[in-house]
């Protein structure tokens, strides 16, 4: 369950943001991007999680292995957070929703509509998604964000536990979330402006 | 991939949804036609097939921005691009869902309201087999719209003016198969070519509305 990048470039907008990254990521390994605001921390991962092209270089990584949190967490207002949960885990083709509740701290909110949840409870249950998943491979774009002290120890004790069984998580984050890790400084790897030659406007 | 189906459908259902939104337009048309057109009952019975079909179409095509947009604001398009099911079978689960709670609940009013119109006691039976026939096209091609039009803001306007010119062979043989019914007349031909359409949008357009969702999310 290795995640491997060569040589990776990859564009935001047509605009070449980011070049020549290349990293290894094993399991029970986890692997923290930093980088200042804008450097391409969230492209690199839309292009790791096969959502957008890689403008050169190589992604090695077995098929169906990645779970992908973005900044949207993805929730129905109107649906409970069990039925939140439960969609994705019959997308995903697991079972039990029980183990990833209670690791984030949401069964007392199981049966409230995720529009009546405060942001961190949000992010909570988004996070809490990624259990279900069943996936080894965690990409996470800044899972943090307006989680309080607690929770982010409780992110940072359920991606120990994910590494602990063997998966593995690359994480773009600008805090410390408890515990030690690898990191990539992606400011050396910034692309030099240029334009494109065969950029397509409509298709950007 | 049931999933998705059972989620849209509890998600349109709930408040807000949009379910219902279609119906109520259908309802509203054909009761204001005939305050229009005037209370004599043989200029309604002439037009009736064809203000049936046109209210049923226009309905359809109010929820059809809502297929995929919602899903774009809040990530899970990005999630559900994702997971393990295929993009092809999102797009059609969507429009089953589309279909389920806009399309089949104007198939099962259109009787009602052809009554409003004064429509030809024999047309009742081909508009409700020629809106079964045809309503799955409306929403298949309607997700496809929908799908060329995730992420621009306000693509409901471009959506409406990409979808209506291809929403017109299906109201062409739609509503003469009302009209041929309603006169006595055979109806096998305009039945068959609406099937053909609609069997031929379920066959091709999923895999043009996934490559297109692919494109607008990179």
């Amino acid at each position: 369950m290795d995640l491997r990048v060569t040589d990776l470039a990859c564009a935001r907008g047509g605009v070449p943001v980011l070049e020549g990254v290349s990293f290894a990521l094993s399991g029970g390994h986890a692997l923290f991007l930093r980088g200042p605001n804008g450097i391409g921390k969230t492209t690199l991962l839309r292009t790791l999680a096969g959502l957008q092209p890689a403008l050169a270089g190589e992604i090695s990584v077995p098929p169906d292995s990645m779970a992908y949190a973005a900044h949207a967490d993805g929730l129905k207002a109107t649906l409970s957070v069990a039925e939140n949960l439960r969609f994705w885990a019959r997308v995903f083709g697991t079972r039990g929703i029980g183990h990833a509740l209670e690791r984030f701290n949401l069964v007392d909110l199981a049966d409230r509509q995720a529009q009546n949840l405060s942001a961190g409870q949000k992010r909570r249950l988004g996070l809490a998604r990624l259990l279900v998943t069943g996936r080894p491979i965690w990409v996470l774009d800044e899972p943090t964000v307006s989680l309080d002290v607690d929770s982010v120890h409780l992110f940072g004790q359920a991606v120990r536990e994910h590494l602990e069984e063997g998966g593995s998580a690359l994480i773009a984050t600008h805090i410390d979330l408890g515990f030690l890790a690898e990191e990539l400084e992606l400011t050396p790897f910034k692309a030099a402006p240029r334009d494109l030659e065969d950029f397509d406007e409509a298709f950007a | 991939m049931i999933a998705i189906l059972i989620r849209d459908m509890a998600l349109a259902i709930r408040a807000g949804g949009g379910f219902g939104l279609g119906l109520a337009f259908f309802l509203i048309v054909t009761v204001l036609v005939p305050f229009g057109v005037g209370p004599e009952s043989g200029v309604l019975r002439e037009i009736a097939p064809g203000i049936l079909w046109v209210g049923a179409l226009l309905a359809c095509l109010l929820s059809l921005d809502r297929i995929f947009a919602l899903d774009y604001e809040d990530g899970s398009l990005d999630l559900l691009a994702t997971a393990p099911v295929p993009l092809e079978g999102v797009v059609v689960m969507k429009a089953v869902a589309h279909w389920v709670t806009t399309g089949l609940p104007l198939v099962l009013a259109a009787p009602v309201l052809g009554v409003l119109l004064n429509l030809e006691s024999g047309g009742f039976t081909w508009l409700v087999v020629s809106l079964l026939l045809g309503t799955p096209a409306l929403s298949m091609i309607g997700a496809f719209g929908a799908a060329l039009t995730v992420g621009l803001k306000r693509g409901g306007l471009l959506l409406s003016l990409l979808v209506l010119p291809l929403y017109v062979p299906t109201l062409i043989f739609g509503a003469l198969a009302v009209t041929r019914g309603a006169q006595g007349m055979a109806t096998a031909t305009p039945l068959l070519m609406l099937a053909g359409i609609t069997f031929a949008c379920l066959a091709l357009l999923p895999f043009a509305a996934a490559a297109a969702i692919r494109v607008n999310l990179r």
